[in-house]
């Protein structure tokens, strides 16, 4: 952790007005919950679909995209990580630092607004509000690892972890039993079914299992960011 | 080493005749030089004419696409059936997915890569003018849309005329299609193309498009879903909630043709609320397309 770093990866993803433009995700999820509170009260149908789909679904892994490729990737397909990479600083930190923003600031734009819209909608019944924000801080975490390492890596981030967020999760892990078992997803639902009250989530992964494979996929990223940074290369833009 | 010029002998300057001459030819003026750019950047949205690597992911859409199609097209083949199992504008909307991604990662290739190596004022040099390269760019975008959608289409038409289906009936819904694909290769486009003019950045215009994109989908999926909870059982669907299909540029035109052709049906079925609604959607169809053209001359005004 290194404060500078720190100081201006924040400033590189939140500064100018890219902060409001992220706060888009937060505002849109308290406004579905507020309208849905106000129609039609307590339906634990509808909390699943608002937080479940649209929150954990889809803007929990747009938030991440946004948020762990701004970290490292715009930087790098600029070239101005040079500049960082010159200084006496292991190359390692620089990964360990920027992924901490990122966890942070996908924390703060979405696990909070989604304890918030719980307990908008549904209260404390059930902890459901509880489960979903502790499968969002889980599911944010190792969304920010795996698509900052994506940063490093391809030049192509953003699109690669649409493929992943949209397609592979979301597509054929409604249509393949198998491809849902590897999904960041699916295992932050594991975290929410053993947090919220019994047999009101379900999850297709155990709990067990899916804590080892997002602790697996976190901290290999990390170190395999980490190896990448120390050897990059910087290409030009075909 | 040379001397000062006041020592330098007199006579050693000599000014050779190396043959320089005007150009005379035809010039081949503005026109040319906006089709050209029109041509190239629908050749730069596919990967034409750039590397290999680049070529990769918009090939692999097509791919994705138009395979479908020839899947059941070959089913219709070996097992004969008197009916397409999903009509035209039905398999527009059922990739339309694959769709946005396709638009989410080529708008900025065409568009944040000129602002970012400052290229466009190199454009403005010349005697294409801003009306020529906003003109050019969005014909090309939405015309590489339109034939990604076209090429499914055209598989599932001819599939279907080899079957033997009947011929009026599929040129007819092959029409519908058609329509579909305009509306689809203009309406998100054009929103699209705006939000990829506004940032330098590649990375940040593909996530804001598909950030925009997914997000009114899910947004326009879950209130539609959530007016569907309240109602009991045996009443009949409330149509006001498919209102709010009006935020999303894609349901926008899957409502809109699904009522304008009266396609699709059971109860998940988009469409546009009665005749008010086909009025509305179509003014909001037509507003987002001509206000995301103005908002664009604009952009490109003062660069």
């Amino acid at each position: 952790m290194n404060p500078t770093v720190a100081r201006l990866t924040l400033r590189g993803l939140l500064g100018r007005r890219r902060g409001l433009l992220l706060l888009v995700v937060p505002v849109l999820l308290l406004l579905v919950s507020a309208f849905a509170a106000a129609s039609s009260g307590n339906h634990h149908d509808l909390v699943v679909d608002i937080l479940g789909k649209l929150g954990l679904g889809t803007l929990l892994p747009i938030l991440g995209l946004v948020v762990g490729t701004g970290a490292i990737a715009t930087e790098i397909d600029d070239g101005s990580i040079v500049y960082l990479l010159a200084k006496p600083l292991p190359r390692w930190k620089i990964i360990t630092t920027k992924l901490t923003v990122a966890i942070g600031i996908t924390w703060a734009f979405s696990a909070v607004p989604m304890l918030l819209s719980g307990l908008l909608m549904y209260g404390t019944k059930e902890g459901l509000a509880l489960a979903y924000t502790a499968a969002a801080l889980v599911a944010g975490a190792a969304y920010s690892a795996l698509f900052l390492l994506l940063g490093v890596v391809t030049r192509h981030a953003v699109v690669a972890g649409l493929a992943y967020a949209l397609v592979w999760e979301s597509v054929i892990g409604n249509f393949v039993e198998g491809a849902r078992k590897l999904s960041i997803q699916q295992w932050g639902m594991a975290v929410a079914e053993s947090v919220a009250a019994e047999g009101s989530l379900t999850s297709v992964v155990s709990l067990g299992a899916a804590v080892v494979l997002l602790l697996v996929v976190a901290v290999a990223a990390t170190v395999l960011a980490s190896v990448k940074l120390a050897g990059l290369t910087l290409a030009s833009e075909e | 080493m040379s001397l000062p010029p006041e020592f330098r002998p007199a006579d050693t300057g000599v000014i050779h005749d190396i043959g320089y001459r005007g150009y005379t030819g035809p010039r081949l003026g503005r026109g040319y030089a906006a089709r050209s750019l029109f041509t190239q950047s629908l050749r730069a949205a596919y990967g034409l004419g750039r590397s290999g690597k680049s070529k990769v992911l918009p090939m692999l859409v097509l791919g994705v696409a138009t395979v479908p199609a020839l899947i059941i097209v070959a089913v219709a083949v070996v097992t004969g059936v008197d009916k397409l199992p999903v009509d035209y504008a039905q398999y527009l909307s059922a990739i339309g997915l694959v769709v946005s991604i396709f638009l989410a990662s080529q708008a900025p290739v065409l568009f944040s890569r000129d602002l970012r190596h400052h290229t466009v004022p190199l454009y403005f040099s010349r005697p294409i003018t801003r009306t020529d390269y906003v003109r050019a760019k969005f014909g090309a975008m939405a015309c590489a849309q339109l034939l990604l959608m076209l090429a499914p289409l055209l598989v599932l038409y001819i599939g279907s005329l080899l079957v033997g289906l009947k011929f009026g009936d599929q040129t007819a819904h092959f029409f519908y299609g058609l329509t579909a694909a305009v509306l689809y290769a203009l309406v998100p486009t054009s929103v699209a193309v705006v939000i990829a003019a506004t940032t330098p950045r590649r990375g940040f215009g593909v996530a804001a498009i598909m950030g925009y994109l997914a997000v009114t989908t899910a947004v326009v999926g879950v209130v539609v879903g959530l007016a569907t909870t309240t109602v009991g059982f045996d009443e009949p669907l409330p149509t006001y909630p498919q209102w709010a299909v009006l935020l999303s540029p894609g349901g926008l035109v899957e409502s809109l043709t699904n009522e304008l052709f009266d396609l699709g049906t059971g109860p998940e079925r988009m469409h546009a609320p009665g005749g008010l609604g086909l009025l509305v959607f179509t003014l909001v169809a037509v507003a987002m397309v001509a206000g995301s053209y103005r908002l664009l001359l604009r952009r490109y005004r003062s660069i």
